[in-house]
């Protein structure tokens, strides 16, 4: 009976030893703790004319390095601009005349907001607000541009040569 | 001419009605069976034996099914993948479909089948044979007995089988994918790495499985205990069981993804 028991016990010890491993291998190998907890991070607001398909939690980078998450998006309807908060980690200090773009990462991939630091004295505090932005560029708007200017060139190189004759 | 009519919309009504009133025993019987789950903490060799069964005999098929999905996922998902250029981020497709969504219902589903069924045959047995009431008549009181410690052994075995289940498939997924055909190994688990936030996905996960694991026995564990005492009223549970319950599992999985994964 005893015997029985113990064997049994190893089993489910083994068991749930296996189970807390997968859990462990999960949590270590597989994912990673969020860096950006709250009260690790200040944050900072920016405006923009167009987020495109900016989304909450998207990195905010610097130099390529992630050192924040776009924590709120907002429309602001005295402006009618996008309020963007971005949340960043305590150890990245930025000066205050620090801009701010949405950009993409490749052509398909995801947006993200791109600071890059000015040349300002005084750094960033909790609840400032980022002045110089550059919103999203629309690449449907870019084609159309380049269609237009296209048609445009075209249009007047192709009457040139009919008018020469 | 009425009477042929109105038959089976009263056999509808029968029917709905009779579902309703069982589902609120079966609420009646899941608090009852926390109420008299004081038992499990002072005999735990009661829960561990029912860890056993549910939970160390279901390791072999939650395995080998978790590595199967995997590689599974990591062929199909290359073959898509590859398409545009970005198989690298193979880790992130066998890693977030398992971690979110495969692992914890996938791995219920087996739970189910496997130690679902057994649960309702061998108390719907119990029943059959009387030694449910033989326990009545020595005072103990059949539910802090037989049926709490199951209830605690399969919510307690849930959550580590589709943990196992997760990280056999990601395993799987790295064999076909690094292994197999070649994708890059460290862009594999980094991008997989940067992808797979602990808080969103994988706790997320953790906590359908635990309300899959009391969803799937205690639907069992109902079945059993209210099945009729006959040889066919035993098996009729045992189907019972293993359908209501993946149902039950399926719907459950869409509510707790609405909840949990709106807007990330």
């Amino acid at each position: 009976m005893t015997m029985k028991k113990t064997t049994l016990d190893l089993w489910v010890g083994l068991f749930v030893a296996a189970g807390l491993a997968a859990l462990l291998f999960l949590a270590l190998k597989v994912g990673s703790f969020s860096a950006f907890e709250a009260g690790k991070t200040y944050t900072v607001k920016a405006s923009f004319a167009n987020i495109g398909g900016l989304k909450v939690r998207a990195p905010v980078k610097s130099a390529g390095v992630v050192v924040g998450r776009v924590t709120d998006i907002r429309f602001d309807n005295t402006t009618y601009e996008a309020v963007v908060t971005l949340s960043i980690g305590n150890q990245y200090k930025f000066p205050t005349d620090t801009s701010a773009a949405i950009m993409t990462s490749g052509l398909l991939g995801e947006q993200y907001v791109a600071l890059e630091a000015g040349g300002s004295e005084k750094m960033l505090s909790n609840g400032d607000t980022l002045r110089l932005t550059q919103g999203a560029i629309v690449l449907e708007d870019l084609i159309g541009k380049f269609l237009y200017s296209k048609a445009e060139e075209g249009g007047s190189g192709g009457t040139q040569p009919g008018l020469a004759p | 001419m009425p009477e042929t009519l109105l038959a089976p919309l009263r056999r509808l009504g029968g029917r709905v009605v009779h579902s309703v009133w069982r589902l609120g025993l079966a609420t009646r019987f899941f608090f009852l069976t926390l109420l008299y789950s004081g038992t499990c903490v002072r005999r735990p060799h009661l829960v561990v034996k029912e860890i056993f069964s549910a939970g160390v005999l279901s390791l072999i098929i939650i395995l080998v099914s978790g590595l199967f999905v995997g590689m599974v996922l990591g062929l199909q998902g290359y073959e898509t993948l590859q398409t545009y250029g970005s198989e690298e981020a193979l880790g992130i497709l066998v890693a977030l479909s398992l971690v979110r969504e495969l692992g914890p219902v996938v791995a219920a589903l087996l739970f189910a089948s496997r130690a679902g069924s057994a649960m309702t045959a061998e108390i719907g047995l119990m029943k059959a044979t009387e030694q449910i009431s033989a326990l009545e008549m020595m005072a103990v009181d059949p539910i802090a007995r037989v049926v709490a410690p199951r209830f605690w052994g399969g919510v307690i075995s849930m959550p580590l089988l589709a943990a196992l289940f997760s990280a056999m498939g990601i395993f799987g997924g790295y064999l076909v994918g690094v292994v197999l055909i070649g994708v890059d190994e460290g862009a594999f688990w980094s991008q997989m790495q940067a992808a797979v936030d602990f808080r969103d996905d994988i706790l997320n996960g953790v906590i359908k499985s635990v309300v899959f694991g009391v969803v799937v026995t205690v639907i069992a564990l109902y079945e059993g205990y209210d099945a009729p005492p006959t040889a066919e009223g035993v098996s009729r549970a045992t189907t019972r069981t293993v359908v209501s319950s993946s149902l039950a599992i399926l719907a459950w999985d869409f509510v707790l993804t609405s909840f949990m994964f709106r807007g990330v």
